[in-house]
C-alpha cells in the first residue's frame, strides 16, 4: 500500500469498517428470522429466502403505488412498506404453519422437502405475477447518495438505514424472546413441550406465532434489501445459503450466537475481499467455517436445550 | 416493415459463391419483389427439402429454445419475444419460399442438460428446419454436440466470448473483440484513459473478455491495469471493491458484472458517492434490459459498449421499435441481445431464399456474404466464420433508462479467434 497519504489510508480504513458493518447487518437481517424458526422450533425452512423475496416485492409494490399513483407519498412510503412487508409475510407464514408445517414437526427431512417445494412454488408465482425481470424500487430522495463526512469519507445513506433497521429489529427480537410473556412461552415450548403443555401453554398456538414471526422478520429484511440490491423471482435462493451458514455457524438455538457468527463471517469476508478478490474471499471464508464446524459441530455458542 | 424496403435493404455480395449462387440470389430477389404484389407459386417440397425436415407444401416448422423458467428466464424472455415478432412479420410477408413458419417452442429451464435434451427432441423428433435459441455460453456448449451430430442449424443471439466457430451455428451477437477493442480505443482517445480497473462476474465470459481487454490495454494502448477482480455470480456486496477503486483512482473502470449482481453493484457505487462523473466507467454487460432492473437514476452517465441501443436513430430501428412496442406494449424495452435475436429469423429467411432450399448444408453455404443495410442496428454482413460484421457503439445512459449514442465505429470484422489475445 505504498504511495498513499495517511489521510487516504484513514479514510479507506473508515469506509472499509463501514462496509464490513453493513455486510454484518445484511447477514444478521437474513439470519434473524431463520434463527427463530430453525433455532427455536427446529424447522428447516428452505423457503426462507422466498419470504425475503416476498417482503422485497411488497416493498416494490408500495414504491410503485407511491411513485406512479400517489407521487406525493414518495418521500414517506418506505416505513409503510416495511410494515406491509412484515404483515404480508407474517400472514403467509401463519397460513403455511397452519396448513403445512404443523403436520411435519416430527419429520425433519419431510419438512425440508416440503419447504423446498414451497420455495419453488413461490418462485414461480413471483415469476408469473411480477415477470422474470429484476425489479428495482424507486428510492425516496433522502435515501439516495451518501453522507460525506470528510473529503474522502463517503458513508452510503442506504447502508446507514440498513444498519438502523437491523439494530431496531435485533433489539425487538431480544426483548420479545427474553422479556415478554410470549417469549417465556416460546422458550418453555422449545425446552420441554410436554411440560409446557401441562403448565397450560397452548403450544400449537405458540408454534404458529413463532413461525409467523420468523417469516415476518424475513419480510422486513427483504424490504431493507431493496435499497441495496434488486428483486427478482430467484433472489431468495441467493440468500438462503448464507442464511443457513450464519445460523448453523452461530449455534442453532442461540440468538447471541447468530449475532456473533454474522459478525465474524461478515468481517472476514469484507476484509479478505479488500486484500484478495471477491471470489477468493468467499472461498476462504466458507472453508474456514467448514473447518471450524468440523471441530465444533454444535456451532460457536452451544445450545443448552433439552430436546 | 414493408417488403419493398426489406428487398431494397438486402444485398448479397456472393463473394464466396460462384455464378450459380448469384443466379439464385437474382431469382430470390425477383421472388421477393413478386411477393409484394401477388402470391407466387411456391417451389415443390421435394425440391426444397431433400433431408426430411418438417416442411410441407405450405408450412415450415422451426424451433425456439430458450429458458422460460429458472434464473435465466429474466434474460431470455426478450429474445423469445424478438424471434416471435420476426417470424410473425416474415409470415405476414408471405413466409419463406412460400411457406408459413410454424413454431415449436421448448423450455430449456435454465438447465444445460435440459437444453441438450430439448435440442435433441427438436432436431430428431420434430425435424425442425432451424432453431433460434440459447443465451448463455454454457447452454450453447451443451447443445453444440447435438447440432453437429444431427446437422441442425442454430441461430445464437448473445454477445459472447468468441473462441468458437461451428458449421451448424450462426452467431448474431458480437464476439468479444468486436465489443471490447473498439470500446477501449474510444476510452483511450476520448477520455484519455491510461489506467484501467477490470471488474467482472466470475465465469467464462467476463474472464475471457477481461483477458482480451488486459492484452489490448497493455500491448496496444500501452496503458496500465491497476486491478482485476471477479465476484461470484449473484454476489450482492461490493463495499470492499468500491473502496479499492476509490483508493486506486483508475481513469476507467471496465466492467462485465451480470445478473442480479449488476443491480447491487450500481446501486452501491452510486450510494458510495462514486458517481460516473467522478469515476468514468465503461461496461459490456448493461443493455436497456438491465437498466430496467438497475433503475435509470443509478446508471446516469455510465457508458456501455454495444452494437445496438433502442434509441438508435436509424429507419430500420424505428420500424423495429414501433413493431415491438405494438406487439408487447409501450413499456417494453429492447436491449442489444433482443435485437440480435430479431436478426436470426430474417438472416435464416434470406439464406434459405438464396439457397432455394431448406437443406441445412445449402442454407449454411448460402449464408456468408449476405448483407442487410437496413437492419435495426444498421449495416451488417454475414462472414465466412458465421459471425457478423457490425459497428460498435458507445452509449451514455440517461436517467430515463435510454442511452445517447456518443460514438460509433466503422463496420468491424468479426474475429472469434483473435491472435495475440489468448
Amino acid at each position: 500500500m505504498g504511495g498513499y497519504t495517511g489521510e487516504e489510508l484513514t479514510a479507506i480504513f473508515l469506509m472499509q469498517g463501514f462496509s464490513g458493518l453493513s455486510l454484518f447487518c445484511v447477514f444478521l437481517l437474513m439470519a434473524l428470522g431463520l434463527a427463530i424458526i430453525f433455532g427455536q422450533m427446529g424447522v428447516i425452512n428452505m423457503a426462507h429466502g422466498e419470504f425475503l423475496t416476498l417482503g422485497a416485492y411488497i416493498t416494490y409494490l408500495t414504491s410503485y403505488l407511491a411513485s406512479d399513483v400517489w407521487p406525493f407519498l414518495l418521500d414517506y412510503y418506505f416505513p409503510v412498506a416495511i410494515i406491509l412487508a412484515f404483515l404480508g409475510t407474517f400472514i403467509l407464514g401463519y397460513l403455511v404453519e397452519r396448513f403445512l408445517i404443523r403436520f411435519l414437526y416430527n419429520r425433519p427431512l419431510d419438512t425440508l422437502l416440503a419447504t423446498w417445494g414451497l420455495g419453488l412454488i413461490l418462485q414461480q408465482i413471483f415469476r408469473s405475477v411480477f415477470g422474470p425481470r429484476e425489479k428495482s424500487v424507486v428510492m425516496p430522495d433522502w435515501l439516495m447518495g451518501s453522507y460525506q463526512a470528510t473529503d474522502m469519507v463517503d458513508i452510503p445513506l442506504n447502508g446507514l438505514m440498513v444498519v438502523g433497521i437491523t439494530i431496531l429489529l435485533t433489539i425487538g427480537v431480544f426483548i420479545l424472546l427474553y422479556k415478554s410473556r410470549w417469549g417465556i412461552k416460546v422458550r418453555a415450548t422449545t425446552q420441554n413441550r410436554t411440560m409446557a403443555n401441562a403448565a397450560g401453554i397452548n403450544t400449537d398456538r405458540v408454534d404458529r406465532l413463532t413461525f409467523a414471526l420468523g417469516c415476518g422478520i424475513a419480510g422486513v429484511a427483504g424490504a431493507a434489501f431493496t435499497t441495496i440490491a434488486s428483486t427478482g423471482p430467484t433472489t431468495g435462493s441467493l440468500y438462503i445459503v448464507d442464511t443457513f451458514l450464519v445460523v448453523v455457524f452461530g449455534g442453532a438455538a442461540s440468538l447471541l450466537g447468530t449475532v456473533a457468527s454474522a459478525f465474524g463471517i461478515a468481517q472476514a469476508q469484507s476484509i479478505l475481499s479488500f486484500f484478495l478478490s471477491g471470489s477468493m474471499a468467499k472461498v476462504i471464508t466458507l472453508m474456514t467455517v467448514v473447518i471450524i464446524l468440523m471441530f465444533r459441530p454444535q456451532g460457536l455458542f452451544a445450545s443448552k436445550v433439552r430436546r | 416493415m414493408g417488403t419493398t424496403t426489406t428487398a431494397a435493404g438486402w444485398r448479397h455480395t456472393g463473394t464466396s459463391a460462384g455464378l450459380r449462387q448469384s443466379l439464385r440470389t437474382l431469382a430470390a430477389s425477383v421472388m421477393m419483389a413478386t411477393t409484394a404484389t401477388a402470391a407466387m407459386a411456391a417451389p415443390s417440397t421435394e425440391e426444397v427439402n431433400t433431408t426430411g425436415l418438417a416442411v410441407t407444401d405450405d408450412t415450415v416448422t422451426v424451433g425456439i429454445l430458450h429458458s422460460l423458467t429458472g434464473t435465466m428466464a429474466i434474460s431470455e424472455t426478450g429474445s423469445v419475444q424478438a424471434e416471435k415478432l420476426a417470424i410473425e412479420q416474415i409470415n405476414a410477408q408471405g413466409g419463406v419460399l412460400g411457406r408459413q413458419i410454424k413454431i415449436i417452442q421448448e423450455d430449456g429451464a435454465s438447465d444445460w442438460p435440459t437444453f441438450a435434451e430439448k435440442s435433441h427432441k427438436l432436431l430428431e423428433r420434430d425435424k425442425v428446419a432451424t432453431v433460434f435459441g440459447c443465451w448463455t455460453s454454457a447452454s450453447r456448449k451443451a447443445v453444440l454436440p447435438v447440432f453437429e451430430k444431427d446437422n441442425g442449424l442454430l441461430y445464437y443471439p448473445t454477445f459472447y466470448e468468441g473462441l468458437e466457430e461451428s458449421h451448424n451455428v450462426f452467431y448474431t451477437g458480437q464476439e468479444a473483440t468486436q465489443q471490447i477493442l473498439a470500446g477501449l480505443n474510444w476510452a483511450h482517445e476520448e477520455l484519455g484513459a491510461k489506467t484501467f480497473y477490470l471488474v467482472g462476474s466470475d465465469y467464462i465470459w467476463p474472464r475471457t473478455s477481461m483477458k482480451i481487454a488486459r492484452k489490448h490495454i497493455e500491448n496496444v494502448l500501452h496503458g496500465k491495469v491497476v486491478g482485476e477482480e471477479y465476484y461470484p455470480l449473484g454476489s450482492t456486496q461490493f463495499g470492499s471493491l468500491i473502496n479499492k477503486i476509490k483508493l486506486k483512482k483508475p481513469d476507467l473502470v471496465f466492467g462485465a458484472v451480470v445478473g442480479g449482481s449488476n443491480v447491487a453493484w450500481f446501486k452501491q457505487l452510486n450510494a458510495a458517492g462514486l458517481t460516473f462523473k467522478k469515476q468514468p466507467m465503461l461496461t459490456i454487460s448493461v443493455t436497456e434490459d438491465e437498466v430496467l432492473g438497475i433503475g435509470g437514476e443509478n446508471v446516469e452517465g455510465l457508458y456501455s459498449s454495444m452494437k445496438y441501443f433502442q434509441s438508435l436513430d436509424l429507419p430500420g430501428n424505428k420500424e423495429f421499435v414501433a413493431a415491438f412496442k405494438a406487439k408487447y406494449g409501450e413499456d417494453a424495452v429492447i436491449g442489444d441481445v433482443t435485437e440480435s435475436a430479431y436478426l436470426g429469423p430474417w438472416l435464416w429467411k434470406r439464406a434459405v431464399e438464396a439457397a432455394g432450399s431448406f437443406d441445412v448444408d445449402k442454407v449454411v453455404a448460402a449464408s456468408p456474404g449476405i448483407e442487410w443495410n437496413t437492419s435495426p442496428h444498421g449495416e451488417l454482413k454475414v462472414d465466412e466464420n458465421h459471425h457478423l460484421w457490425m459497428r460498435t457503439r458507445i452509449g451514455k445512459w440517461k436517467a430515463d433508462g435510454q442511452a445517447d449514442v456518443v460514438w460509433e465505429s466503422d463496420v468491424i470484422e468479426p474475429n472469434p479467434f483473435p491472435e495475440g489475445y489468448q
